[in-house]
């Protein structure tokens, strides 16, 4: 029994902004009493508060009952798309399927109870699995040593260039070591991240196959050269084959090699950046470990690094003398802390779960099909009308593959905007649009590992029956998306300074003109 | 062992499917598919990494490991410090678990998004009125990087390079704070604090102002739990030097406590994560970091902001990212910062918990803390040798306890307590060598009336 019509449709409730909602008076949670004895002890509370630090004005919160709360964020979350719901081809952001057993663990209270500075003769067990997780990402990532703490990836990017910030201080050539060099197809974050930690970005062009030019790159060298961020394989899904070279001519300028982990995901026990010459490698758990991405976080980013750069990393590094784990805050060359604590841990908790439950041979095999799903897709998508693949179309892709719409925005009008739009009326998300830079109208797909065939081919029907569509009908594009909660946003409104509202305090302040769909 | 074939995470495993796939690209081997890569490069050995397992086993293992925890089911703790346990609403952890929101991505196409979009919106605007600012966005990685952020971004607002912050505040936030100005040409000064009452000394905060001062930091409650009540004079002090406030809080003092905004802050940051999120082992947090309405100081704002808008037929209301031409992923090595991924889903917890408790709630909240914190205090301010508080501060949820006349160590203490299952204070003798053999004590509205007593009665048993 199946429908042939797409009959997609996002629920759309007309669901007020949550100010809108409740009743002075209701209560969504009430906390216990406190004891008569224990406020008769402690005397009035404004009397030990400073009257000049007393809140005098009411807090403007909501007041709603559980009931209403609940039924408002559920609504909420009937107007979001996960990967539970459906294909997500994300590019460059590995949305895989999130084991279910993961958050169960994550949630028990022998985790969720644990303050970071109890004894640590109470903290063996989540000691144990932070210093196996080390360990086995180490050897994934052919790393001498494993730093858990950064929060996501980007915080994993920071910890990488501060730590060559103070490998080169350590060495006496900070002064002059002022270039991180980075390739035009790099992420944003890449130049991002070398400028916090306070080095200049010198971009190196692709050549024709979508690769660092050797030649570009040996230009770009040069005795201020701290190192090069590169994504292997890239953002183009091709894989950096002269990475050899590459790595030869930053090592030999006295440079190191920064391996950004985003598309870890193909490599899992099939190659390991530290064997290819990369000095400090960061990984995103909600890429490649399957850890839910919770619409924007918490990830993590942990950082690997070759045994020169172990003394830098942050404090405190996990011990184990064999019997005991412990953490041990004694390193003088460390740079210090770049977040409270020692990572993000339920969520570093899922992925020793998710290699558990995948082992070594898993690991592997999820690495490869994620392989086979991106070149299947290839082989699919090449032959419809509009799309092309640059750089080298004959070339295999690892995990995910970069197309191009420009002959379709030519031919009909319709951008790589709207295709992915359109595509969301099917009940899909849509792929990255717009990156990497060097692709115009480009359509990033990365479908992973854990989607079937059936959706795939699914992805790809779909995709063709857009640029049909766009070919004979394309305002239905070109006005999409229509079946999702809402119809396409202002975002030019959003972020003119005129019209930007950026909290309720602010919407009322500015007393925007109501609109039609009141009240929200 | 499992085999790696057909795995229940990875549907295209399965023999024939993955067959027929290879068959449509024209290969006999997925090796194939990896032949640019240099052949020195591919693995010859396996890894040395564990075998998989059955979802039974993988649970059994994960969860006889967790076992051997301890947690405050097992003993009452008396830890906070930046992390502190507060009782989590269920409602709270059914709505940050479903499935809609918990295995979506940052929601780049809006219009399939607008569950998370509003939901963190809403965050933004509760964070705002809590703290009385106009601006606030859908968080940071925790209240330590909030701080070196919100640090950089006074420099870049005010072009000048100097922060100043008070010398009690936690070390952790301090290290962080150090990594994230340095770079940065950042200079961080420390300004000394009374020594009866712990108030910043305005004294050594008039000597430490310059031309070049970018911001003052201060933070209320205090690392060590007093209130800072100073606030109208070091505001009035940092504008008249043309600097910033930057203003770090607990949001759970909120409701009884005046809001930075209230006072002149010009940013604020803090640390979320007590507002409907566990502690698990310290993180994830949730960094808060709020500003006023002024084109300058958002303009420099690290980190996602929602905000509203309207279809573009102008017929409905809608959210999506705003000003993202701040970011990255526009931007690049001119971003305000790299920071994209953050903890939206703590952010969401937050929501949720925050209209829970609503103004009332959060009034209880903050009174029932303090109410705990300070029962906790006088009954063991009557232990003979031991000091409690050592400053003579109003102080919130926590508070030091000083030992040096039980001529015992913190450690010590502790130790015999653990012996008699209580976890004791944080020790902060090596962090403030100047206060002696000293420990931060956290109470907050979980902590029981007879678990206090326990420990007052328990400390008093161990010193005598």
């Amino acid at each position: 029994m199946r429908n042939e019509k797409n009959t997609f449709r996002q629920a759309a409730w007309s669901e007020p902004a949550i100010f809108d909602l409740g009743k002075s008076g209701r209560r969504g949670h009430v906390l216990p009493v406190v004891d008569e004895g224990v406020r008769k002890t402690v005397g009035n509370i404004d009397r030990l508060l400073p009257e000049s630090m007393r809140r005098l004005s009411r807090l403007k919160l909501p007041e709603l009952s559980e009931v209403e709360v609940v039924r408002h964020f559920l609504r909420l979350s009937q107007m979001n798309y996960g990967v539970d719901s459906g294909f997500y081809p994300l590019g460059s952001c590995t949305m895989k399927y999130n084991p279910k057993i993961n958050d169960l663990l994550a949630g028990l209270p022998d985790l969720n109870l644990l303050n970071p500075y109890q004894d640590e003769s109470t903290v063996q067990g989540i000691l144990e699995i932070l210093y196996r997780l080390e360990r086995w990402l180490a050897e994934i990532t052919g790393t001498y040593e494993v730093c858990l703490h950064p929060a996501a990836g980007a915080h994993g990017e920071l910890l990488g260039t501060l730590l060559m910030r103070a490998f080169h201080k350590a060495n006496g050539e900070l002064q002059r070591r002022t270039d991180v060099i980075i390739p035009d197809s790099a992420h944003g974050t890449n130049p991002a991240s070398a400028s916090m930690a306070g080095f200049s970005v010198i971009v190196v062009p692709s050549d024709d196959e979508g690769c660092v030019g050797l030649g570009a790159l040996k230009a770009a060298v040069s005795k201020r050269t701290a190192g090069l961020m590169l994504t292997n394989p890239n953002t183009l899904g091709i894989f950096e084959k002269n990475i050899d070279e590459i790595a030869g001519i930053v090592h030999e300028a006295g440079g190191l090699l920064y391996y950004d982990g985003a598309n870890l995901n193909p490599l899992l026990c099939k190659v390991r950046p530290g064997d290819m010459g990369f000095d400090i490698v960061h990984m995103n758990i909600h890429k490649t470990f399957s850890t839910p991405h919770g619409g924007g976080g918490p990830g993590a980013g942990p950082v690997g690094v070759c045994e020169e750069l172990g003394k830098f990393l942050p404090i405190p590094r996990i011990m184990f003398d064999g019997k005991r784990y412990s953490l041990n805050y004694d390193k003088p060359d460390s740079i210090g802390k770049i977040r409270s604590f020692y990572g993000n841990i339920a969520v570093l908790l899922r992925a020793y779960a998710y290699i558990l439950a995948l082992g070594r041979e898993g690991l592997e095999e999820a690495a490869e099909i994620s392989v086979l799903n991106a070149n299947y897709l290839v082989k699919k998508l090449k032959s419809i009308r509009g799309l092309t693949l640059p750089y080298n179309d004959a070339k295999p892709r690892k995990h995910e593959c970069v197309f191009s719409a420009k002959p379709l925005k030519n031919d009909t009008g319709v951008s790589a905007l709207n295709v992915a739009k359109r595509m969301l009326d099917y009940g899909m998300h849509a792929p990255t649009i717009y990156f990497p830079q060097i692709v115009e109208e480009a359509l990033m797909i990365e479908p992973t590992e854990t989607f079937e065939k059936e959706e795939l081919d699914r992805f790809v029907e779909i995709i063709e029956e857009i640029c049909q569509e766009a070919y004979g009908n394309p305002e239905a594009v070109l006005k999409a998306p229509h079946n999702t909660a809402i119809s396409r946003l202002d975002e030019v409104k959003a972020s003119h300074p005129k019209t930007m509202t950026l909290s309720w305090r602010m919407y009322q302040a500015r007393n925007i003109q109501q609109s039609k769909n009141q009240p929200k | 062992m499992l085999k790696r074939r057909d795995h229940p995470y990875i549907p295209n495993s399965q023999t024939e499917t993955k067959k027929q796939m290879m068959q449509e690209i024209g290969i006999k081997s997925i090796n194939e598919l990896y032949v640019d890569v240099p052949e020195k490069y591919l693995l010859k050995k396996p890894l040395n990494l564990p075998e998989g397992l059955s979802e039974y086993e993988v649970k059994k293992h994960v969860e006889t490991l967790l076992s051997k925890n301890k947690t405050s089911k097992d003993l009452p703790t008396f830890l906070g410090a930046g992390c502190w346990p507060h009782y989590i609403p269920a409602a709270v952890q059914n709505i940050a678990e479903r499935s809609e929101f918990l295995t979506s991505y940052t929601p780049y196409q809006p219009e399939i998004s607008q569950g998370i979009l509003q939901a963190l919106f809403e965050y933004q605007s509760m964070m705002c009125e809590l703290t009385s600012m106009e601006v606030a966005n859908c968080s940071m990685y925790d209240w330590a990087s909030a701080v070196g952020e919100a640090a950089r971004m006074a420099a870049r607002i005010t072009g000048r390079k100097e922060i100043l912050i008070p010398k009690i505040i936690h070390p952790e936030r301090a290290a962080t704070l150090n990594a994230y100005a340095e770079p940065a040409g950042i200079i961080v000064k420390e300004v000394s604090y009374r020594r009866d009452d712990g108030q910043i000394s305005l004294q050594d905060l008039k000597e430490k102002w310059s031309s070049n001062t970018a911001a003052v930091y201060i933070e209320n409650p205090s690392y060590l739990g007093f209130i800072e009540s100073q606030v109208d004079e070091i505001s009035k002090e940092a504008h008249a030097h043309n600097a910033l406030l930057i203003v770090g809080v607990d949001p759970t003092s909120l409701g009884i406590l005046k809001p930075p905004g209230e006072y002149g802050a010009d940013i604020v940051v803090g640390e979320a994560q007590p507002l409907g999120n566990a502690m698990n082992f310290g993180g994830p947090l949730l960094g808060i970091m709020a500003c006023r309405d002024d084109m300058s100081l958002i303009r420099q704002m690290p980190g996602r902001i929602i905000g509203f808008t309207t279809t573009q037929d102008g017929d409905r209301c809608g959210f999506c990212m705003t000003l993202q031409t701040r970011e990255q992923h526009i931007r690049r090595e001119k971003a305000t910062s790299n920071i994209c991924s953050n903890e939206a889903l703590c952010a969401v917890a937050s929501a949720v918990y925050m209209a829970l408790l609503g103004p009332e709630g959060l009034r209880e909240l903050g009174e029932t803390i303090m109410y705990k914190a300070n029962y906790a205090i006088q009954l063991l301010s009557k232990i003979v040798g031991v000091k409690v508080p050592l400053f003579k501060s109003a102080h919130f949820k926590e508070f030091t306890v000083n030992f040096d006349n039980a001529r015992l160590s913190v450690k010590q203490v502790n130790e015999r307590l653990l012996q008699h299952h209580i976890h004791g204070g944080k020790d902060i003798s090596r962090e403030f060598p100047e206060l002696d053999q000293t420990a931060l004590y956290c109470v907050t509205e979980i902590h029981s009336k007879d678990e206090i007593q326990h420990l007052a009665e328990t400390l008093e048993e161990i010193i005598a």
